[in-house]
């Protein structure tokens, strides 16, 4: 039987599969039978105490139950509803909606998506009216042929006993101008033609055709394995549809070097046969004589099969910019704009070059592992601070219920369900 | 004795109109392309008021206004600033430099002669 992404999908399917009465599990629960029947509905959320008193009963880990391929697609759908202006969305039916209307969700997330591309272009489009030198002067030189024209009309208009000599001046200066206007205005059109072309067929940045690429991809390059010079490089440059900028193949170069650098010092089977014996990321960058910060990038862009599970990657700069993102499935990143304060990548900024893991737990519930450090990119300068860069590690917990440990975090303050954070920089929509 | 306007304004069209409606208002004109030499001649022409527009070539008609403002001499010289629509940053610092009048492009020539005669003292 294939398996839900809901929760409460699951709890049914997990009950069933044991043949468990509802009103024995919700009694093993310590819940009424009316109550679990809209949870196993997705009627009603669930969560906390609720949650870990059914896996309890149900014999199962907490993530059994709530990991799934749809959480991504319901915090896509809590991003389209926190960005309406009015409060209309019934964000506590979510799961139920989900559930009900599959096809409509993916729509809407998709419609979504689309939406946030659309702002980051007219974001873009915004700038370069701001700030562009060329749209600058022509608008300039455009104002100033109409007010010459304007004005010089007028007083041909107002002065009707003008003298010849400068009737015959004032006309002659109206069709000058009149010839720079229309001049000017067919370059204005033309500019624009070409400034909304460029748009519709490249990313905003290249920073995001590099990721949108490297997502499609799944991030493992097995065309950049074992290569040995720039041709392979060349090649998967070229033959990207995402990185048509010079800016965005430019980048993807040198995120393609760095790629061939790893994949050389850290052998692919050699990676997943020490990790399948020692997994622990500061131990695979010591035995293979590698920064930690390289070590987790070579094992977030191995294929989970290969080494055994799935990994998320998160690298940010000193200024909280995240500069690569690859999401996991329950551990969402978010595509544009600041992530949870909480994070323990950002924790990492403020202890250069120390390792640190911590278990970390989701709104949902859902834990996972991570693993930490932030890095100098240059060499040391005296009486220069250095250019830290900071790299997080994570993996879905496998090492048990320990809640006094897990730190709760959120994916970003819009859609964080968790009150009382002294991290949070706006209010959520989740919180009345 | 007419009272003189000075004009800085790189555009010749617009130097010619305005020219001619406030010579026909009875002002004597002298106009100057150049933001370089501007101040050159202001100093030269010692007006009764300037028009200056915003963007000149060489410098810029708000580092200009910033000198006007700084010299003694010139200090409470009335200066009217040309401004584009849209360039409500510039404006802003024009007022905080202390700039008597903006007129928008485009303008209506009743609207050039009124802020003259207000700011010279003709009304």
């Amino acid at each position: 039987m294939p398996k839900s992404g809901l929760t409460g999908s699951r709890i049914r399917e997990r009950r069933q599969a044991l043949s468990l009465r509802q009103s024995e599990l919700a009694r093993l629960a310590g819940i009424s039978a009316s109550y679990l029947n809209l949870i196993e509905h997705n009627r009603r959320k669930i969560g906390g105490k609720v949650l870990i008193q059914i896996a309890r009963a149900l014999g199962v880990e907490i993530a059994t139950l709530t990991e799934g391929a749809e959480e991504a697609l319901l915090e896509a759908l809590r991003e389209a509803a926190s960005m309406s202006r009015k409060d209309t969305a019934e964000l506590d039916r979510l799961e139920e909606f989900v559930s009900r209307f599959p096809g409509w969700a993916r729509l809407i997330a998709a419609q979504r998506r689309r939406t946030l591309t659309q702002d980051r272009t007219i974001e873009a489009l915004n700038d370069r009216l701001t700030h562009d030198p060329f749209l600058a002067e022509a608008l300039h030189d455009l104002l100033s042929n109409v007010t010459a024209i304007q004005s010089t009309a007028g007083i041909l208009m107002e002065t009707p006993e003008i003298e010849v000599q400068w009737r015959d001046r004032f006309t002659r200066n109206i069709h000058e101008e009149s010839s720079r206007l229309a001049e000017g205005s067919q370059a204005l059109v033309s500019y624009f033609e070409d400034q909304v072309q460029a748009a519709e067929t490249r990313f905003t940045t290249p920073l995001e055709a590099l990721d949108v690429y490297l997502a499609a991809k799944g991030y493992h390059l097995p065309e950049l394995e074992g290569a040995d010079g720039s041709e392979q490089i060349d090649a998967l440059v070229e033959a990207a549809p995402e990185l048509i900028t010079p800016q965005s193949r430019a980048l993807a170069r040198s995120y393609f070097e760095i790629y061939v650098g790893l994949a050389r010092r850290l052998p692919a089977e050699a990676v997943t046969a020490f990790w399948a014996e020692t997994p622990d990321p500061a131990a695979l960058a010591s035995a293979f004589g590698v920064q930690l910060s390289q070590a987790m990038q070579r094992l977030a862009t191995l294929p989970a099969d290969a080494v055994g599970q799935e990994f998320g990657l998160i690298v940010s700069d000193g200024a909280g910019a995240l500069l690569f993102r690859k999401a996991l499935d329950g551990y969402p990143v978010p595509r544009y704009g600041a992530a949870c304060a909480i994070w323990p990548l950002y924790q990492a900024l403020t202890h250069p070059l120390r390792a640190q893991r911590h278990t970390v737990e989701t709104p949902p519930g859902r834990r996972f592992e991570t693993w930490t450090v932030a890095e100098p990119v240059t060499g040391l300068q005296f009486d220069r601070a250095p250019i830290l860069r900071a790299s997080m590690l994570v993996a879905l917990d496998r090492g048990g219920a320990n809640s006094e440990a897990a730190i709760p975090i959120g994916t970003t303050c819009r859609i964080c369900p968790r009150g009382g954070c002294a991290a949070r920089r706006e209010p959520s929509v989740l919180i009345e | 004795m007419p009272k003189s306007v000075l004009l800085i304004e790189d555009e010749p069209n617009i130097i010619e109109a305005i020219g001619f409606i406030l010579s026909r208002a009875g002002y004597q004109v002298v106009s100057h392309g150049d933001g370089t030499t501007a101040l050159d001649a202001v100093a030269r022409e010692t007006p009764d008021m300037l028009i200056l527009d915003l963007m000149l070539p060489g410098r810029g008609g708000l580092d200009i206004l910033r000198d006007l403002r700084a010299a003694p001499s010139t200090m409470a010289l009335p200066v009217m600033m040309l401004t584009a629509r849209g360039q409500k940053h510039d404006r802003d610092q024009a007022e905080s430099l202390g700039v008597s009048a903006f007129m928008t492009k485009p303008f209506s020539n009743k609207e050039v002669l009124s802020q003259v005669q207000t700011l010279i003292g003709d009304v």
